[in-house]
């Protein structure tokens, strides 16, 4: 019993019908519970008024975009090394809802940005990173977009996805040396003593896990998809020789 | 390989017109910023070093995508994976012509179009040293993106798309620099920083170029 048994795209199939209802049910469970207690339960934080809720859909959905990214890179060389195919959709399967997630993290830090910084948008480092990373994202699923064959496709987005990891994570710090940032430090880690208080942390919390889980729903979900557009395609050559 | 690169740059100087209309684009957008943000002096020599890069960097993405379309067209690249020579080595030929058509014109020419806009006088010599020692990495960079797009129809848009979020640091550090050096601030960091990127670009990024060229060429 190893983990490339998941190559297998029949196996692949069968654990994930299985597993698509459970991680959906619980995802809508912590989404639900978390956003409901994070939204109306808690009280007002001091100087951030109202505002601070957004912090319940703005953190866990830019640590996504960017952790989205990292299983790309992870899936991409899994493809480029030993070339099981369900890893190369996993991969494509995950670009689109990165980009969702990225998307979601700029419009609700300029939703937050406005009454905090007083203004929708500033080429702060984290902001014009996370932009950076967008079109990283747009030029990866154009690539996947325009090229026909889809072993093709899967070996050359998954070299620009190892190319693009290394010059996103560099422009993460070009940008940084090169303006001075607004966001306050971590205020989540794990090991400091300085994070955010209790009754904001468990909630946040309870909505990261729900976007985590809501995430791999929705990857299964699509690489379901994408196998099953895979055999259609081939049935339909198939048709077409005989 | 001295062959192939002096072949390539007969091939760019003689047909399609290519050595030239890189530098007439650059000329174009440096005329067109005054009309865009209004002639007065001081304004223009604080975008000066800004708008000299962006146009050298739009001017160098213009050519790209002829790195190696045509030599895939006629079967030429075919000849040239199957050639002793590595196709690593080929691809850093390739973009070796490319900067010498493309970027070093654009190198020389920068200062020149660096008096239209105002350019401050102490930025001069920055801006020269940022422009040669990065318009390497974009050269290199943009052979990435043609080897990625090679086999499409109308991959033009696309390896914009591709190549432009990859020139990012590049683009930071060689403004900054000349920021700096202009203002006769510590330009150590950036110059360092900006000749590391080029040369870890030149060493590596050639390996994934031809890669994606073979599995193109599939």
């Amino acid at each position: 019993m190893s983990i490339w048994e998941y190559a297998n795209p029949v196996k692949f199939m069968k654990t994930s019908s299985f597993l698509l209802p459970w991680v959906t049910g619980l995802a809508v469970v912590c989404l639900a519970v978390g956003l409901y207690w994070g939204f109306f339960l808690t009280p007002e934080a001091e100087n951030f008024k109202q505002s601070v809720k957004v912090i319940y859909v703005h953190v866990p959905s830019a640590m996504m975009a960017i952790n989205i990214w990292a299983m790309m890179l992870v899936t991409s060389l899994i493809w480029l090394i030993r070339r099981h195919h369900v890893s190369a959709l996993a991969a494509k399967a995950a670009a689109p809802i990165g980009l969702v997630m990225t998307f979601i993290a700029l419009v609700t830090g300029a939703i937050w940005g406005q009454p905090m910084w007083g203004t929708w948008w500033e080429w702060d480092p984290r902001l014009t990173s996370f932009l950076i990373l967008f079109l990283f994202y747009l030029g990866y699923i154009a690539l996947w977009e325009a090229i026909d064959n889809p072993d093709t496709a899967a070996d050359l987005t998954g070299v620009l996805c190892l190319v693009g990891s290394v010059f996103a994570i560099l422009s993460r710090y070009a940008v940084n040396f090169w303006n001075q940032g607004l966001h306050q430090g971590a205020t989540l880690s794990l090991d400091k003593e300085e994070n955010i208080s209790d009754i904001y942390w468990f909630p946040l919390l309870l909505c990261i896990a729900g976007f985590i889980l809501f995430f791999v729903a929705l990857v299964l979900l699509r690489t379901r998809t994408e196998i099953r557009a895979r055999r259609l395609k081939a049935l339909e050559q198939r048709e077409r020789m005989a | 390989m001295i062959a192939l690169l002096l072949r390539d740059l007969r091939l760019a100087v003689r047909a399609g017109g290519g050595f030239g209309l890189g530098l007439a684009f650059f000329l174009i957008v440096v005329t067109l910023v005054p009309f865009g943000v209004g002639p007065e002096g001081d304004v223009l020599s604080r975008i000066a070093t800004g708008v000299l890069w962006l146009g050298a960097l739009l001017a160098c993405l213009l050519s790209l995508d002829r790195i190696f379309a045509l030599d895939f067209e006629d079967g030429s690249l075919d000849l040239l994976a199957t050639a002793p020579v590595p196709l690593e080595g080929v691809v850093s030929i390739k973009a070796l012509a490319h900067w010498i058509t493309t970027g070093l014109p654009l190198v020389l020419a920068a200062p020149v179009f660096g008096v239209l806009l105002h350019l401050p006088g102490p930025a001069y010599f920055w801006l020269v040293v940022s422009l040669i020692l990065g318009t390497p990495a974009l050269s290199v960079l943009g052979a990435f993106g043609a080897a990625l797009t090679v086999g499409l129809k109308r991959g033009g848009l696309l390896l914009s798309l591709l190549v432009l979020p990859l020139y990012v640091p590049t683009l930071i550090f060689g403004a900054e620099l000349v920021k700096r050096g202009a203002s006769g601030m510590d330009t150590q960091m950036p110059l360092l920083m900006l000749a590391g990127i080029t040369a870890a670009t030149i060493a590596v990024v050639p390996f994934a170029s031809a890669a994606a060229i073979r599995v193109n060429l599939r």
